[in-house]
This record gives C-alpha cells, sequence and structure tokens, in this order.
C-alpha cells in the first residue's frame, strides 16, 4: 500500500515532465493556407517507431512561429537570393539555370524524391550533386561548396518547390545496397560517446539532452535555418555536427557515406510533408 | 545569544548592501539607461515588453515592444557585454507605438524596455528571459 | 558588406484612407557585434547596420537605432497609418558607409 502511494505520487510528480517533453499538438499551416503533414504513421521499414513527427514538434512556440509565416522566416532572403542566382549567368558557357530550364516551379516534385539513383551511372546521388553537375558541366562555372550560402540557397529554392507534398524516396531496386548502408550507419555507435544516430533520435526523442529537446531526426525541413547559425543549414553538415558531438571523426560533406545516411534517414520521413526551408533552434 | 539592538540594526545594513549588490553588478546597463533618460526617474508601468521566458537559442530572441503615446522605446539587455539593443524613434505616421525584433542575450537575463513620453516623461518595464545552452552544437 | 545584401520588405498592396498597416522588413547582414575573434584570437571589427528607417510620402514612421545586440538579418515589425496613396521608402545604414533602399507602392482601396 504504501509502496502503491509512492508510485503514484512519483507518477504525479513526473507527468509534467514527460507531457512538457512529448511532441506537441500544434497544428503547422503555413501562410495560413499550406496544410502540412507534420505528423504521420511511420512507414513499414522504419520498424521502432509506430508515428513520425517532423522536428517542428519539438520546438518552441517562438521558434515554431518562425515558420508559419514565409515573411518571418529568415530564411527566405536566401531563398530570394537563389531566385536571382538561377536566372543569372555564369561560367564560360554563358548559361543561367533558366537558360536550360524552364522557371524554378518545374521542380515541383524533385525534392520529395530525393536523393536517389541516377540510372545512368548506377551511383546515389544528392540534390547538390545535380545541381554541382549543371554547373560544371553545362554552364562550365566552378562547383559550389557543399554548404556555402549559394548550394543551400539553392537546394532550398528548389526544396521549396515541393513544399507540402509527402516525402517519398525509393528504398528499393538499385536504391537497396544505399539504403542497407545508410541504414548500418543510423544504428552504429559512434565516437568516445558510442553513439548512434538511433540512441538519441529514436530511442530517446521527446526527452532532454541537457537543455535541448530531441527530436527524431527528420531531415523533410532540410536544407533548414538554425537559428544557431543563422543560416540554411545542409544536411550533411547536421549530420556531421551530431557523429562530432559524440566526440568521433566524422564523415565528410557530400562523402558518399553521407549521401547513403541521407538516403536512409530521408526514407524515416516518407509520408512527411517537405517543409524547407525550416527553422529550428 | 542575544541580539541587542544596535547588532540587529547592523545585521539589517549588511543584508541591504547585499541585495545592492546585484544592482551595482549592473552599473553598465543603469548608465546606459541614465543616457537614454538624462537621468531623469523613470516610472514603472505603461510599457508592455513581450519576450519569451525561455529562449532556444540566445542568438534570436523575439521580443516586442509598446508604449501607447511614447515619441520613442530604448531596449536594454542587461547581461549582455555592452547592454544597449535598439533605439526605436516613432514619426508622426507610426500607427502605434510598438515594435518587434529580434535580439541576441548572451545568456539568461532582464531585458529592459523605457520609454519616453510626449511629455518628457519615462517609464519602463522588464522581462527576465532564460537562455538554454542546447546539448547539441552546430 | 556591400555584397550580397537583400531587402526584403512585406506591405499590403492596398489600403483604406487613413488605416493602419502592419509592416515587416527583413535584410540579410551577418551583424558582426565586434565580441567575436578569429581563429588566431584576434577580435573580428564591428560591422553592423546601424539604422533603419521607414519613410511615407517623405514622412517618417519608424527610426530605428540598431545595436550589435541585434540579431544576424535584422527583422522590424511595426504599424504605419496610411493618409493617402504614395510610396513607402525603407532605409538601412551601414557601419561601412553603404546604404540600402527598397520602395513599396500603396494603393488607396
Amino acid at each position: 500500500m504504501k509502496f502503491k502511494a509512492l508510485t503514484a505520487a512519483v507518477a504525479i510528480v513526473a507527468l509534467p515532465v514527460t507531457v512538457l517533453a512529448d511532441p506537441d499538438d500544434d497544428k503547422l499551416i503555413i501562410n495560413g493556407e499550406i496544410e502540412m503533414i507534420s505528423v504521420t504513421k511511420a512507414p513499414e521499414h522504419v520498424e521502432n517507431l509506430d508515428t513520425i513527427y517532423s522536428g517542428w514538434h519539438f520546438r518552441t512556440d517562438e521558434t515554431q512561429a518562425l515558420q508559419i509565416d514565409d515573411f518571418d522566416n529568415p530564411a527566405m532572403i536566401f531563398v530570394d537570393q537563389a531566385a536571382d542566382i538561377y536566372e543569372t549567368v555564369d561560367g564560360a558557357a554563358g548559361k543561367s539555370c533558366a537558360s536550360c530550364h524552364d522557371a524554378v516551379e518545374s521542380f515541383a516534385g524533385l525534392h520529395a524524391q530525393m536523393p536517389k539513383v541516377d540510372p545512368e551511372t548506377g551511383k546515389l546521388v544528392v540534390m547538390e550533386d545535380l545541381i554541382n553537375e549543371c554547373r560544371t558541366e553545362r554552364m562550365e562555372a566552378d562547383a559550389w561548396k557543399w554548404s556555402g550560402a549559394d548550394m543551400q540557397g539553392m537546394v532550398a529554392l528548389i526544396g521549396l518547390q515541393s513544399r507540402g507534398m509527402p516525402m517519398n524516396v525509393a528504398i528499393d531496386g538499385p536504391a537497396a545496397p544505399y539504403w542497407e548502408q545508410g541504414k548500418e550507419m543510423y544504428y552504429t555507435r559512434y565516437g568516445q560517446l558510442e553513439l548512434s544516430c538511433a540512441n538519441c533520435h529514436e530511442e530517446n526523442y521527446g526527452n532532454m539532452i541537457r537543455a535541448d529537446h530531441l527530436s527524431q531526426g527528420m531531415i523533410n525541413g532540410f536544407p533548414t535555418y538554425r537559428l544557431k547559425q543563422a543560416k540554411l543549414i545542409s544536411r550533411h553538415n547536421r549530420f556531421r555536427g551530431c557523429i562530432r558531438d559524440t566526440r568521433a571523426e566524422t564523415f565528410a560533406e557530400g562523402s558518399d557515406e553521407f549521401r547513403a545516411l541521407e538516403l536512409y534517414v530521408a526514407s524515416r520521413g516518407n509520408g512527411l510533408s517537405v517543409e524547407t526551408p525550416a527553422v529550428r533552434q | 545569544m542575544e541580539i541587542s539592538r544596535r547588532e540587529t540594526l547592523a545585521l539589517c545594513l549588511g543584508a541591504a548592501v547585499l541585495t545592492m549588490m546585484p544592482f551595482r553588478a549592473n552599473a553598465a546597463v543603469e548608465d546606459a539607461i541614465s543616457a537614454f533618460t538624462g537621468g531623469a526617474d523613470v516610472a514603472e508601468g505603461g510599457v508592455t515588453l513581450t519576450a519569451p521566458e525561455i529562449a532556444e537559442n540566445g542568438n534570436t530572441v523575439p521580443i516586442e515592444v509598446s508604449a501607447p503615446g511614447a515619441v520613442s522605446i530604448a531596449v536594454f539587455a542587461a547581461g549582455n557585454p555592452t547592454p544597449g539593443v535598439a533605439t526605436f524613434n516613432f514619426g508622426p505616421l507610426a500607427a502605434s507605438q510598438s515594435a518587434a525584433t529580434r535580439i541576441r542575450l548572451a545568456g539568461t537575463q532582464d531585458v529592459i524596455a523605457v520609454a519616453k513620453m510626449a511629455d518628457g516623461s519615462f517609464a519602463k518595464a522588464s522581462a527576465t528571459v532564460k537562455v538554454t545552452i542546447g546539448g547539441c552544437g552546430g | 558588406m556591400a555584397s550580397g545584401v537583400k531587402p526584403r520588405v512585406k506591405v499590403p498592396k492596398t489600403a483604406a484612407a487613413g488605416e493602419a498597416v502592419t509592416i515587416k522588413s527583413l535584410i540579410s547582414h551577418k551583424m558582426e557585434s565586434g565580441q567575436r575573434k578569429d581563429k588566431e584570437g584576434n577580435v573580428i571589427p564591428r560591422s553592423i547596420i546601424n539604422r533603419f528607417t521607414c519613410e511615407f510620402n517623405g514622412q517618417m514612421v519608424i527610426d530605428v537605432t540598431l545595436e550589435p545586440a541585434i540579431s544576424t538579418n535584422p527583422y522590424f515589425q511595426f504599424e504605419a497609418t496610411v493618409p493617402e496613396a504614395g510610396e513607402f521608402v525603407f532605409t538601412w545604414y551601414d557601419d561601412d558607409g553603404s546604404v540600402y533602399d527598397t520602395k513599396k507602392k500603396i494603393e488607396i482601396a
């Protein structure tokens, strides 16, 4: 009896903490009109989760507010800059993006399927690869740095055309070996702290790691404007940051390892709306 | 142990000095506020300062100030290396004496808004913002 | 910092005469505070936007003095009275002497 009373007391004390830590119930609607799928049933291939949540649900009201109106979203200045660059001739071939491509709206849907396997080379490619291939092969311009403002602005501009569409990356067929490689990485413990992606983002999402509210580590909002760096952050930059925080030697941005991890992590979010450019802490 | 009247007085004075201490540490912000007010008295009330109780990142903290009838509103961050944040001067076509912006806070501290009213008087409001230090760097 | 600076403002296209409208402004800028040090330990010199103004048909709406405590990519939201049709002029003043401006017309509906 005494034991039960104690348990009840603990439960009462613990309850508010649990309520605070869970992903919140807010609804993500952008500009008062674009309804986003930010909570949905986990895809079949994600064995250990029932429900998947956008990282937006783990942020404070103030941070959430920065994403629900495109004008309040500081990332949009970089998207605007990318829209200018889209029309600007660069490189020896005298071409801009617009020389070959229709208006940027024609990229609607692409982001939701990236990364994907290039049918010609059989290699897994991410959006940054497609952009740099255009720049070096067709524009005869210099390749952009992976996490540079030009590159991530353009990735976000192209991604924005798919905003609201559910992520739907292919994991079978030619993508299967890359997906398996990414999955292997996701569950591998790295660094002196011996932490895998899953330790934080699958087993402990909703809990606090010091003062950070752990999300499921979904990347449907990337490139994302991170308040800490006050700029658009690439997926590979965030992977690198996470692995570095485990006190490990990390993989490079643009490495084949991170391409594979990007495919696997993107597939865990299949069904969530493309959110880029999201805003996170 | 009995405490005499004189000792009681000394204890109270000691306590008063101790409570004064934090204010001394904030000399820079007091100086900055005095520079704005010209040393005039500052009343409480008449100014609304909206700031989050907890900021997820000190780099970008949304705040809003409002003081109907103000000519200008100055915002200070008491715990920053330099306390000045911004001064909003309202012109004849300002529809309200209010504004919102995003500020940097070096740590948990008080944010103070001081309004200069049309009659030359001053009023202020303050809010404590807790700045969290995240577990995960960049 | 004169390169890569991009202003963005949000103003309604129309208003009733005398109506109060909400205005939002954002500009890309590092707002280097002068508090940070580089890898060699040298202080990175301050380089910020130190003033922002909004005028309508030559009359002041708001004139803001910015200090280094304003976040990267400065954002402001405020309200303006629109007495007649005309043009808002937004101006940002950089520490390095550069001045950036942008204009928005508004009609009376």
